[in-house]
């Protein structure tokens, strides 16, 4: 009998009445086949898309990250530039092979220096693109692989996201239907990060302080169009 | 498995209430997280029939938890996962060894985990020559002051920064002594200085899981720090311990507990951090590990199914049931003796290790209700710690003062007329002394030293309930008497 046996043997003697339903695998399929939802809450439910945009805006202002406005994905570089030299931070991003922010017009902010690849423990601002925004509690979803390397999430001390409006989202559900839709039905990358804000601790005396191990500070530039 | 030291439970508890340095660290926290719970209550209308929505999906999953485990299973292989079936915790300790072993590991990370403290890990794993840093900033408290979690979401809430500035200075001694510890964020700063370079260092991640999902093979972690995910992304290896319980069906419904679980735990909204980990790092992926394993533990959940005690095993972890439990906030975590604390612990450690061994930990209740009120996950924790005080009843484990002391109470209780006569006489001399005294409040009673010393006995108003009742019953409601609202 092997470890598993010896569990589900178990799990089984302990579900006797409920084993007597001979539905039950039927049942279970049909279950996560169907992707039920639940009750969305109200605050995002039969919003429209900008109701949805301002909410998840002022949900990430209250979690302390930064919203800066693009009125195009043109105008991101020079949005990135001005942000580091107004915070003194150093002009030097590090970024995966995204697409959509490889194809940016970077020749207009020349003093910007861009490292492509997954993040190094000294890197100080990393650049991702979210694959949504999350409006019911100002949450950023972003799928990882070459494009956004996991490590750029986590490793740099600022984060500043790209998030195209035509991404956000109300609910969660609507989140997983855009990971559904680009990488097939039950089937996740590696890794799915959901993000509301910067790092931050309460363990020593109960006093909230922000940066524990990941990044100190985050912006998001929400593109509009 | 950890050391057991729930037979201590009444002089752990003495030694708590004495503890001037944790009654300190206790004066505000738990209180904090109250309120903050309740903030975020209600800001969100819809979280009382969300607490219904979140037992259902519970009670489905536990129903059909042979399926989706095998669902899940599936999923996970396909992804490229390892998965490992732990029996015992011995079987858990040995499979994530061997892990570590193979990987040629020195450094092994770790993410927080209840499960990890409940098969003792670090202790094991220590003892055959590797290096087991905690990653989450209370963890690591917890660990260089060689204690265990004090809370299962807030490890070293029985801590003050004070204490955390002198262990850093014992501790991290490659550091200039004059430098300024006076802020809590310079405590962190130092921290994730240290912690930052064994993430770098690690071969091995070990991270718990809050759920396991059926849909897509996926394992989820919680956390506000990051730690858990710079534990999971920079070694090569990622293991991964969740106890069989943790599997739900669909990303819709895991979304539903998530709801419900930062808000119950902390206040938030949502953790800053909810990660979904799907196999290893894929083709083409720049990071992430190159082996990911799962070791699944069962140590005698699974015959917890057949039990009226399977409701504990919705519990999802959030930490509310101690955070408003009068109990947990006048001893704190340690007193209860093993790796759960509060009215969880005091459920399910007598379920997991034995009504013998833990039959002390149900009885450290007033019954007041306040953890079944807030539990996202609606378990009835006073029926279930009823339960068990039954069963120790039935075991004969109890001191021979206190069954003589019950079966004093019972020979009265059966017998209305006596009880309402003793209740009545007792009442009204506890009454007429307080009135003497005039302050409201005993601040001594024979027989109750040990309540008293650590607060006053509200002294009674001279009737008693069932008295005030009839009256009410007849309309005589007396207009002195305050009319309380409903729970």
């Amino acid at each position: 009998m092997t470890a598993r046996d010896t569990i589900f043997a178990k799990i089984c003697q302990g579900l006797k009445g409920e084993l007597q339903d001979k539905g039950r695998e039927k049942k279970v399929a049909s279950r996560i086949a169907a992707r039920f939802r639940h009750p969305t809450p109200g605050r995002v439910a039969g919003k429209s898309h900008e109701q949805h945009i301002a909410l998840f805006k002022s949900h990430m202002l209250g979690q302390s990250a930064t919203i800066l406005d693009a009125a195009s994905m043109a105008d991101v570089p020079s949005l990135i530039a001005d942000y580091l030299r107004q915070n003194n931070l150093p002009a030097r991003l590090s970024m995966g092979d995204d697409a959509a922010l490889a194809s940016l017009p970077w020749s207009k902010e020349p003093t910007l220096t861009r490292k492509s690849g997954r993040a190094a423990p000294d890197d100080e601002v990393g650049l991702s693109h979210a694959t949504a925004g999350i409006a019911e509690t100002g949450t950023l979803m972003i799928a990882s692989g070459s494009d956004n390397p996991v490590t750029i999430n986590f490793l740099p001390e600022t984060h500043i996201v790209v998030l195209e409006a035509r991404d956000v989202v109300g609910p969660y559900e609507d989140a997983w239907m855009k990971i559904r839709a680009r990488f097939g039905d039950r089937t996740m990358p590696r890794t799915v990060n959901m993000i509301s804000g910067p790092s931050r601790t309460g363990d020593i005396g109960g006093k909230l302080v922000m940066g524990a191990h990941g990044p100190r500070r985050m912006c998001v530039i929400v593109v509009a169009g | 498995m950890v050391e057991i030291k729930t037979r201590e439970f009444k002089s752990n508890a003495r030694v708590a209430l004495d503890d001037p340095q944790l009654q300190r660290a206790l004066a505000g926290l738990p209180g904090g997280l109250v309120a903050q719970r309740t903030a975020a209550r209600d800001k969100l209308p819809e979280f009382e029939d969300l607490r219904d929505v979140g037992r259902d999906i519970r009670d489905h999953t536990l129903a059909h938890v042979d399926l989706y485990l095998t669902e899940w299973e599936t999923k996970a292989k396909a992804a490229g996962a390892y998965v490992h079936w732990a029996p015992t915790a011995a079987d858990a300790r040995a499979i994530i060894e061997k892990i570590c072993r193979d990987a040629n590991a020195k450094i092994v990370t770790k993410g927080k985990s209840m499960i990890s403290e409940e098969i003792n890990l670090n202790h094991h794993l220590e003892g055959k020559g590797f290096e087991v840093v905690e990653t989450d900033l209370g963890e690591y408290l917890v660990q260089i002051r060689k204690e265990t979690p004090s809370h299962i979401i807030a490890p070293a809430i029985h801590l003050t920064q004070e204490q955390v500035e002198k262990d850093f200075r014992r501790v991290h001694t490659h550091l200039p002594k004059d430098r300024v510890l006076v802020e809590a964020s310079q405590l962190v700063n130092e921290a994730r200085q240290i912690l930052r370079q064994k993430f770098v260092e690690a071969d091995v991640g070990i991270t718990g899981a809050n759920f396991l999902i059926a849909e897509t093979g996926s394992t989820i972690i919680v956390t506000n720090e990051g730690n858990g995910d710079l534990t999971q992304s920079l070694a090569k290896t990622h293991v991964v311990i969740a106890s069989i319980d943790k599997v739900i069906p669909t990303l819709e419904d895991v979304t539903s507990l998530l709801r419900l679980l930062a808000r119950s735990a902390t206040g938030q909204e949502f953790s800053t951090y909810c990660t979904f980990s799907t196999g290893p790092r894929r083709a083409g992926d720049l990071d992430g590990p190159e082996n990911y394993h799962v070791v699944l533990l069962d140590n005698g959940r699974s015959e917890l199914l057949a039990t009226e005690m399977r409701e504990i095993l919705r519990c999802i972890r959030c930490g509310a049931c101690m955070n408003h439990c009068p109990v947990y906030n006048a001893i704190g975590g340690h007193a209860y003796g093993w790796v759960y604390p509060g009215p969880i612990g005091a459920v399910l450690t007598p379920s997991l290790i034995g009504v013998k061994a833990a039959g002390n930990l149900p009885n450290a209740s007033t019954f007041c209700g306040k953890c079944e009120a807030v539990c996202p996950m609606k378990i009835p924790l006073p029926k279930l710690m009823r339960l068990h005080r039954e069963t120790e009843f039935d075991l004969g484990n109890v001191p021979r003062g206190f069954a003589y002391g019950l079966k004093t109470w019972a020979w009265f209780a059966k017998r209305p007329k006596m009880y309402q006569l003793a209740a009545r006489f007792g009442i009204a001399a506890l009454g007429a002394l307080g009135r003497v005294k005039g302050t409201g409040a005993f601040k001594s009673l024979p027989f109750a030293g040990g309540w008293t010393k650590h607060r006053d006995f509200p002294s009674p108003q001279g009737r008693t309930f069932q008295q005030l009742w009839a009256e009410k019953q007849a309309g005589l409601d007396r207009p002195n008497v305050t009319k309380r609202a409903a729970p």
